[in-house]
């Protein structure tokens, strides 16, 4: 079990958590301006944006410098690894309201309007028959096709585990003190990353082009779209994320016993592909 | 306890005002910050719960407009939960965890002090909302679709608002999680943790897994308004239902988190008085686990009437009436525990013996609605209303003030005035009955919740009961002005400020020092 052995890091204060209130202020603020109808509510968000990115870059790096400079002791490094996995926790919570909107659907709401709960087809559309992938029965003169699991959905898939591959064979090369090695491995998983967003945009290239799916296609363009932008986005942070990781990789600042930096943003990849696999099979396969 | 301290960073605050107020990573200034802005949002929901008795005072509209009530129904409830009650609780773990689990602070303070600028960052959002055109939400907490679909220019304000108060609280949830699990001084197992320490444990457990879900859900109504998604409209495949399963899917839990701290609050308070260790200890443990796993299959009973399968009904009503087990545990231990106890009356232990009584005459009404078949009748009138307040305002805010007037103390150095605690005691425990008993026959007789009119044959007891508001709103004043006489001055706190008090913190002084257990303790 774990024990406290003193010497605990506690800064002196720290001006970020104030300035991420703001930026975090100003993002919400301004994006509901914009969405009110006033265009300079979307100057508002950016500021928020650039603030909270800026706020993103200033913490890490003074949490980095600390790091480095060897003031954090075995039992910080364990609040970080404890902060982390509730932190992806509450990220997987996230998504399950999702999976659960795109259950729900399937499931119950989408059979039931099709007749299987007759008071509610009845008040609603009678006899009106839906079957999924639907977009709805006000939506039924509209001509759009779902998204298929093959080709694109399938490649991203294989790029996203073979991704995690990499990563694993990174870290296992970090652990036996060849950087190199781990350095080339982080970058390739950094490649694939990009790929899988560089396809994930083409796939919604071609739904919006050629499919005429979009996000307003009834609730199988809301599920399609919200579950796999979401994932997307996570995508992002995490390339992102590995992108700073292979920069400190090459700057030295992982030692093969002490690397929770490196750790966590691991652990954040493999959350986001296993999110991943879940949209795989629900969202294009089944 | 004497504990060597480092020389550097471990003298007392920063001698500035902005550094130690506005850039703090210290534990206690946090605290203290949370508690404040807590007493600050509970006068402002409160005014709002004025504002609707002074309305039911009579049947007939006179106060304000039908649309401004319905904004107040809402806004009292997302300010006391949001913005008093939770952050209320977070400001006691804040200062005590640490303390009783032998901790130098928060094991990631940066990050406990960005939890806490996101409170007023997200209070400020929403309460920004009354001024706009349109005014504020005023569907009702809940924030069901359609109805909150035809909010003005609040919505996007009211939704982002709910946002960054959910972060807040997760990230504030992860940092008593990792506190608890990492921090504890040598020889503190998880069985010997003070039962606040294992509620909150608990508690930060439900807010990680659940508000992430109520983001979801605030996100999804966002997108149905903005951009053309129909989670919630069955005519683009969706249900306005789903809305509902999503929303109490956090909701249920979400009472819980208001009421676990509560626990753990008044099975401290309650050995302290009784001069006698907690009763059945391991069992309340066990207890407060069962009720958080239970909060996770029980959410369709706020929703009976919404048209469920029958096997539903069945299901969410049975697994509801099973939370009466666990919570009827820990009710015998508090009484166990008083037992033959030699008993003082200070005003903690009032608060806490008037939390006991009437949290359990509010799980009593708790179960009547739990019978789905019975709950026809009471959905959404005001027995619901009576009940959810005897839950949340004799437990959750009575178990705050009880946890404020025991540990002030520790926290200022000074004992509070006893006369006038103890009058605000009684003025309260009286009034806050007159206040919500009577709504309990309103109910029964079938006057609906959320509606600023009535009929005739209610006008009494809505009378009586808001001259029980009003009277329950005044004493609390009496409440301000104790805490605040406390922080100024009056007799000198020994570090052990009850006799039979037990645990870490009362071993450090009275006011506990800017910095403690800098070398951790050794817990036998």
């Amino acid at each position: 079990m774990a024990h406290a052995e003193g010497g605990y890091y506690v800064p002196h204060f720290s001006f970020w958590p104030i300035f991420g209130g703001v930026a975090l202020t100003s993002m919400a603020a301004g994006a509901s301006i914009y969405l009110n109808g006033s265009d300079w509510g979307f100057t508002v968000m950016m500021i928020g944006v650039a603030l909270t990115l800026l706020l993103m870059a200033g913490w890490f790096a003074n949490v980095i410098r600390e790091s480095v400079s060897g003031l954090y002791n075995t039992q910080v490094d364990r609040s970080f690894r404890w902060g982390m996995m509730w932190f992806i926790f509450s990220e997987v919570m996230f998504f399950g309201a999702f999976f659960g909107a795109l259950f729900y659907a399937r499931m119950l709401s989408v059979p039931w309007i099709s007749g299987a709960d007759p008071s509610t087809a009845r008040f609603l559309w009678d006899s009106v028959t839906l079957n999924w992938p639907t977009a709805g029965p006000a939506y039924a003169a509209l001509d759009w096709e779902p998204m298929g699991a093959w080709p694109l959905p399938t490649i991203n898939t294989l790029i996203l585990l073979t991704s995690g591959v990499m990563l694993t064979i990174s870290h296992h090369a970090l652990k036996a003190g060849q950087r190199g090695k781990s350095t080339i491995f982080m970058w390739i998983t950094v490649l694939l990353g990009s790929l899988f967003l560089g396809l994930q945009a083409y796939e919604y290239y071609e739904a919006y082009q050629h499919l005429n799916l979009r996000l307003d296609t009834g609730i199988y363009g809301s599920t399609f779209f919200m579950l796999t932008g979401f994932h997307g986005f996570h995508v992002l942070i995490g390339t992102v994320t590995l992108l700073v990781i292979a920069l400190r990789l090459m700057a030295g600042h992982f030692t093969p016993d002490n690397h929770f930096g490196y750790e966590a943003a691991a652990w954040y990849w493999h959350f986001v592909d296993v999110v991943w696999l879940g949209l795989y099979i629900f969202v294009y396969v089944i | 306890m004497t504990v060597a301290t480092h020389a550097e960073h471990h003298d007392g605050p920063p001698s500035s005002f902005f550094k130690r107020w506005f850039l703090s990573t210290n534990h206690k200034d946090i605290g203290s910050l949370y508690l404040l802005w807590a007493l600050l949002m509970f006068f402002v929901g409160g005014t709002m719960a004025m504002i609707i008795r002074a309305e039911l005072f009579q049947p007939g509209l006179q106060v304000v407009d039908p649309h401004f009530f319905n904004q107040m129904t809402t806004m009292h409830a997302l300010v006391m939960i949001f913005g008093a009650v939770m952050p209320a609780f977070t400001g006691l773990a804040n200062w005590m965890i640490p303390l009783q689990v032998g901790a130098p602070d928060m094991a990631l303070p940066r990050l406990n002090n960005f939890s806490f600028w996101l409170l007023p960052a997200g209070s400020l959002i929403l309460l920004s909302t009354m001024f706009m055109p349109g005014g504020a939400p005023a569907s009702g907490w809940t924030m069901y679709p359609p109805l909150v679909l035809q909010t003005g220019m609040a919505f996007p304000f009211m939704v982002f608002a709910v946002h960054i108060l959910g972060i807040s609280s997760i990230l504030g949830a992860i940092n008593i999680i990792a506190t608890v699990l990492n921090m504890r001084a040598p020889g503190m197992t998880l069985m010997k943790m003070p039962l606040f320490v294992w509620t909150w444990l608990i508690t930060a457990f439900l807010l990680i897994a659940t508000l992430p879900v109520l983001s979801g859900a605030v996100t999804m109504l966002l997108t149905d308004q903005f951009f053309g998604t129909t989670f919630f409209y069955a005519g683009g495949g969706g249900d306005p239902v789903m809305y509902q399963h999503i929303f109490w899917f956090f909701g249920h839990p979400e009472v819980y988190i208001l009421i676990l701290p509560a626990f753990g609050i008044v099975s401290t308070i309650i050995p302290t008085f009784s001069r006698k260790p907690l009763f059945g200890y391991s069992s309340m443990v066990y207890a407060t686990a069962s009720i958080a796993f239970l909060s996770f299959i029980v959410w369709a009973h706020h929703m009976f009437t919404v048209g469920m399968p029958l096997s539903g009904e069945l299901f969410f009503m049975y697994a509801t009436m099973l939370i009466s087990v666990p919570t009827g545990v820990k009710v015998f231990n508090w009484v166990a525990t008083m037992w033959k106890g030699s008993l003082t009356f200070e005003t903690p232990m009032l608060f806490a013996l008037a939390f006991v009584v009437l949290f359990t005459i509010g799980g009593f009404s708790g179960l009547m609605l739990a019978i789905a078949p019975a709950d026809f009748q009471y959905h959404d009138t005001y027995f619901v209303v009576a009940h959810f307040h005897y839950v949340l305002v004799t437990g959750a805010v009575f178990s705050i003030m009880a946890a404020v007037y025991y540990w002030l103390p520790k926290w200022t150095g000074h004992m509070y005035n006893e006369r006038l605690a103890k009058l605000h005691f009684w003025l309260s425990v009286i009034s806050v009955n007159v206040l919500f008993f009577p709504q309990h026959f309103l109910g029964l007789a079938g006057m609906p919740r959320r509606i600023p009119d009535y009929s005739l044959q209610f006008a009494e007891w809505n009378m009586i009961s808001s001259i029980g508001g009003f009277v329950y709103g005044a004493s609390q004043l009496l409440f301000l002005a104790g805490v605040i006489i406390c922080i100024r001055g009056g007799k000198k706190a020994p570090s052990k400020a009850w006799d039979g008090a037990k645990g870490l913190e009362w071993e450090v002084p009275s006011p506990a020092p800017f910095h403690t257990f800098d070398t951790p303790p050794l817990v036998k």
